[in-house]
This record gives structure tokens, sequence and C-alpha cells, in this order.
């Protein structure tokens, strides 16, 4: 592999790594609303706008819900368009999130994962990506600040690519990567990155030469094709997803996948999850694979669409699959990606002892000694949803 | 210059707003519509919130716009109109894209109630757009419901003229005045009976925003046959009224500077106003005479108010 680009190696946060990807990708519209823990994402932008560092238009909105409905409508206009938020940031843009997709408005939008109240709490969970999850975004998870800032650059490459048109969610960990700050490369600027990705070439932009409506009243006799019609596209993509990874690889230097796997080939036991904790649990596999338990782990950079047969391909054999949910659906049979993964397994007849293990919630800390215990509820055939470090739960 | 008239027979007969369309009989907001796109000059695009213009002029495959038209949701109107704005801005400037005008169009649920945030929002931050609500006074796109356009005592779905509650207790929220408490270049209240003041003040706010200023605002009359529950045929005849009873004062906030566009030396009685609608008929019970006198209150206090601050050099 032959990296041309030169690149530097700098240390960021996870906020401003997006920041730079944003300022990289040369956007043309920001409108964004602050809140934690998003909000360093919007000052560095702020800063980049006002200092003349990056030539756009920064809309300081009101609300979430009109972060994401200016950005909407700038992104119909034509323009490379970004947003960010967070938890009830995302629960108030909820209605747009849907009409950003059904309209093929290729918007960016970083969530800095963080739980929903009440109780009202800003750290860690992934309440937010889940609740987005139907809504028809193309949805990345990043382990690092490294991936927030690659994951950024890639979106728009494949949000705006004309096979795909649909908007893309950056996922990266509340506090845990959006406040910490690690070593990544960055590029130099946005004319280096342009070589990856050129200026955004709209498909039926506004254009009063053209004129198009936009968002009308479809019923009965129209809406189901139309609905049809985004289904395809949102699982067609992962076709250009692949193409745009593989395209980055030769362009940075770095590698991407749907998911990422470790120790998966001979495990009799593998863990399942999202975003930063990714890390934790590969340092543990490999502390186990020394002391000869055989477990390994997959992480999902990709969450949309769900890289259904990737996760298939690389649990492989295992009979104990463990999944991790940063969140829970209150009700359901499991955690959100715990259902998703025994969908997964079970649309093709296949029956591993499912786990699912709910941990983190709130920014707790999950530990390797957390870790432990969830590797022990495997073995139980008579547990199916574990909540760790809990007190005064029996499982805990 | 946008072209001003004094007749008429002036305003040019090409339409951007098109037959077809599924608005009533009698229907207010089509003769707003189609004197806003002509008046307005030069490339233009239109934000619809949803509501009745929305759902009765683009149900697809048709449509009654020849220009683009966007509909988001329901109380994002104005925060559209700002990101397309912004794009415009950014677009011209980055890649020497052509510029174009964005007017927003939403109803009195969509900007008095569910969208006055976003309005509030795009407002404060000067976004360089004309945004009309066409204002009928109740959700009627959706049966009727009452609105904070809603006048005293007029009866709704939600507000019906019971034994005990005879229509809606509360006075219309004055949606002008938070408008001006923005300070906004430019804001007016036009009036279907006044095509020609109408026509006038859309081309004066043309101008503007080819010079760069906004947002503006403009407050329309828009008369409702159904929800108000008249003949059809009586549309203008009772935005004329309320004018003449000085119900609904036309007047402008141009820069600070208050006028009343049309004075209402000997106003009509609003019995007038009131008789030729179902909504109001309670009103003129005898039990009722204390909600009709505080109509008439409101009207007189209102009125008073405006002359005085048309007094003033600024009122703001």
């Amino acid at each position: 592999m032959s990296v041309t680009i030169r690149q530097v190696r700098t240390g960021l946060n996870g906020d401003e790594a997006v920041a730079y990807a944003v300022l990289h990708a040369d956007v043309d519209v920001i409108s964004a609303y602050p809140i934690t823990p998003q909000t360093i994402i919007v000052e560095r932008l702020s800063e980049f706008v006002h200092n003349g560092e990056l030539d756009a238009e920064f809309i300081p909105v009101e609300s979430e819900h009109s972060a994401l409905s200016a950005a909407l409508g700038a992104s119909l206009a034509g323009a490379r368009v970004f947003t960010a938020t967070a938890s009830q940031g995302l629960a108030l843009m909820y209605e747009v999130l849907y009409i950003t997709s059904s309209l093929r408005a290729p918007v960016v939008m970083a969530i800095g994962n963080r739980a929903f109240s009440a109780p009202i709490n800003i750290h860690c969970s992934h309440d937010d990506a889940y609740a987005a999850r139907d809504a028809g975004w193309i949805q990345f998870f990043a382990e690092t600040v490294q991936e927030a800032y690659d994951l950024t650059i890639i979106a728009y490459r494949v949000s705006e690519d004309e096979r795909v048109l649909l908007p893309s969610i950056v996922n990266l960990d509340g506090f845990i990567l959006t406040h910490s700050v690690e070593p990544l490369h960055i590029f130099r600027d946005s004319k280096d990155v342009s070589e990856f990705l050129p200026q955004r070439r709209p498909v039926n932009p506004i254009d009063p030469d053209n004129p198009i409506t936009y968002g009308p009243l479809a019923l009965q006799n129209y809406y189901m094709e139309i609905k049809r019609q985004q289904a395809e596209a949102i699982y067609s993509s992962k076709k250009v997803i692949n193409e745009v990874f593989e395209e980055y690889g030769e362009f940075s230097g770095r590698d991407y996948s749907p998911v990422k796997s470790l120790y998966t080939e001979d495990a009799d036991t593998v863990f399942i999850l999202l975003g930063s904790t990714a890390g934790t649990m590969r340092y543990m596999v490999k502390k186990w694979r020394r002391e000869g338990r055989k477990v390994g782990v997959v992480s999902l950079t990709l969450y949309r669409p769900f890289p259904e047969e990737e996760l298939i391909e690389s649990v492989g054999d295992a009979e104990n699959i463990i999944v991790m949910d940063r969140s829970f659906s209150y009700g359901s049979p499991g955690g959100q990606l715990y259902m998703d993964v025994a969908a997964t397994f079970m649309k093709r007849g296949l029956n591993p002892h499912l786990v699912n293990v709910i941990y983190g919630l709130g920014g707790r800390d999950f530990t390797p000694e957390d870790a432990e215990k969830a590797l022990e509820m495997a073995s139980k055939t008579d547990v199916d949803i574990v909540w760790i470090g809990v007190r005064g739960d029996n499982y805990g | 210059m946008a072209k001003t008239i004094r007749r008429l027979n002036e305003i040019p007969r090409e339409e951007y707003f098109v037959s077809g369309h599924g608005l009533c009989a009698g229907c207010g907001i089509p003769p707003m519509v189609r004197i806003a796109l002509k008046a307005v000059e030069g490339p233009k695009v239109v934000v619809n919130a949803t509501g009745c213009l929305e759902v009765a002029t683009t149900l697809y495959p048709h449509t009654a716009w020849t220009i683009p038209w966007i509909h988001n949701a329901f109380e994002n109107a104005a925060a559209t109109a700002s990101g397309i704005e912004a794009a415009v801005k950014a677009l011209v400037r980055k890649r020497g894209w052509k510029s174009y005008k964005v007017l927003v169009f939403g109803g009195d649920g969509g900007t008095f109630d569910i969208g006055l945030q976003s309005l509030s929002g795009a407002l404060e931050r000067g976004h360089r757009f004309i945004y009309v609500c066409y204002d009928n006074e109740a959700y009627m796109n959706t049966g009727i419901q009452r609105s904070g356009a809603t006048p005293l005592g007029a009866a709704t779905t939600t507000s019906p003229a019971g034994k005990v509650i005879p229509g809606k207790p509360e006075n219309k929220k004055s949606l002008m005045d938070i408008v001006i408490a923005h300070r906004i270049p430019y804001a007016a209240t036009i009036n279907p009976a006044y095509p020609i003041d109408m026509w006038n003040k859309f081309a004066k706010a043309s101008d503007y925003l080819d010079r760069g200023i906004g947002p503006i605002f403009f407050h329309y009359y828009s008369p409702c046959p159904v929800g108000w529950r008249m003949d059809s045929a009586l549309s203008i005849e009772v935005a004329r009224l309320a004018v003449q009873t000085r119900l609904w004062p036309l007047y402008e906030v141009d820069h600070g500077k208050l006028t009343i566009n049309v004075k209402v030396p000997k106003p009509k009685p609003i019995e007038d106003y009131i008789r030729i609608q179902g909504r109001f008929r309670h009103l003129l019970k005898p039990e009722n005479e204390h909600l009709l006198n505080n109509l008439k209150k409101f009207i007189e206090v209102n009125w008073e108010r405006l002359q005085k601050l048309s007094e003033l050099n600024y009122i703001f």
C-alpha cells in the first residue's frame, strides 16, 4: 500500500478530531446547537469560521430540531452540510431524522453518544444512536479518536455518492472519546483531502431553472413504493461503503471494514459490541488467550446498514455469543444490538447460546473485572440478560 | 426596483402558483400566494410549513408550484429557510452559483404555536427571507381546532360554543408585536380585500431582499369559509369588514417606523363582521353580551395603541 498524502501526527480529543475532519471536508454550511458532550465540535468549528480557516456559513440555531431542519434545507440547496448532537438533542430532532433520510439529503452528523434523561446524565450510553437506528441513516461507530476523524471524512464520501444519497451519523462515545486526547494522524488541509473527497456534486439540488417539489404529500397510492425504494437504498449502500473503505485505506494508510474482529477464528466464545469499549475487550481477549481461553471479540464499525454477512463470517463457529449493549430497550426481548444479532443468526438457521450484557449506562466504567464477570455469564444457561456492575443485582 | 402598482390590471398575468390544487372555494390563501410570487422579483423558492397550503397543492405526483418548493415539517419552516438562505450565501461565494430569494408560507398553527420558536430563532439570526403567516385563525386543515390565533369568543371544534363556555375564552395572541420585538427591518399586515396594498408591500420586500435587507414578515388575514362557517362568496367581503371594523388594522413597521396604511375614520360595527360568520353567531345572544363587549374593548384599545405608536418617529 502506498500512501501519497502527507499527514500530521498530533493529539486531539474526539470532538476536535471531528471538527478537523469537517474543516478538511470543506463543508459549506454548519448548523448546530450546543449540547454536552459535542459542544467542543461546535466551538472549534465556530473558531475555524470566525478566523477565516473555513469558508462556511455557521448557523447558531436555537434548538436541535432547527439544527437538523436547517441542515436539511441547506443540503437540499446543494451545500455540503454538517451538524452534531447528543442524547436529548437527538431526541428533539427525531422527527427530522426521518424526513432527512426520506428526502435523500446527504447530511453528516456526529453524535457524542450520551444517555437519555431521566435521571439527567451527561455521560455515555448508546441510547441516542439506537433511537436513530430505524430512521434510515447510515451509522458508523468510532472506537478511537482516529476513527472519529477518519469516519467523518468517509461519511461524506458515502452519503454524497449518487448511488447512496442518504445521511450518515458518526457515533463517538460521549466523554470517553469526545473529551479524551489521543494521538492521531490528520491530513494537512482540505486541499489534500479533496483528492479523496472532491467538492459535492449534488443530484437535483434546489434550482429555480429546474423547479422541483420537495417533500410533497404522498398517500396510500404512492407512499409504500417510496418507502420500498428507501429500504433498498440503505441496503445497497453497503457496496459503496466497502468501496469507500478500501479507497480510504489506500489514501490514508488506515484500513476500515464493517466489522473488526480479533481471535475469532477458533473461539468458542465471542463478544460483539459497539464503540470505545472494544479497546477494553481487545485487551481482555489477549489476556484470556494467554490464559488459554478461546475468546474472541467483534466490534461493529458499521451499525446501519447492519453488516449481517460480515458479522456471521467473523463470528465463525463460536458456541457462545455475548452481545454487549450500552443501552436497553425497555420491555423488549433484550438490548438493541442483541436483537439485531439474534435476528441475524436466526435468519440463517443458526442457534448459538446468546447472552446479552448491559453495561456502562450513563458513563459507568466498564472495567477488566466487569469483563471477567461478563465472560462467566456466557457459561450459564439460565441467564439471557445480565446487567453488569449494578448494586443489589444477583448477577452483578 | 420591483414594480409597484396603483390598479389591479397592472398585475402581470403569468402565474407561478397554478390551477389544479385542492384549496377550498373562497379560501384566502391562493390570492396572496399568487400576488407574492409575482410581486417578489427574480428567481425564488418557497418553503412551506405543514398545513392547508402544503397538503392541498402537492398531492404526489401532482404539484401546483412552477418554482422550487420545499416542505420539511410543521414547526420548522423558518429553520429550513435559514438553512437554504445560508447555503445560497455559501454557494454563491464559494462556487459562483446563482442566487435566489427564499419565501416561507406557514399557517397560524405553524407560526403562532408550534413554529414560534423556529421563527423567533430565524428572525433573531437575521436571515434574509420573507416569511408570510397566512392566518385563518384555527387549525383548519385538521378540522378547525383552536390555535393561539383564534380570536376571543370564536367557536372551533376544540373551543365549541358550549352552554358553560361559549367559544374561545382567550384573546388572540399578538404575533405582530412578537415579531416586531425582534426589531426586524420590515413587518406588515396584509389582507386580500386590499390587493394593491398587499402587492406594494411584497414589492417593497423584494427590493429590500435585493439590497440584503431582511428578514421580512407578513401577517396575512386569510378567510376560511369552511372554518368560519360562512358563504364562500363572502371571503373578500369579510376581509374588508375586518379592516373596516378596525379589528384587523393594515399597518407596517418599516425600520422601526409604524404606519397605519388604511385609515378607518368611521369604523363599521363589529356586529356586521360577526353576523356573517357561524363561528361568532353565539356572541349575538344576550347572555354573551359581555364577550361581545370584551371584543369591542379589545378593538378600541388596540386601534388607539397603534394610532399612538404611529405618531412616534420610531418605535424601536
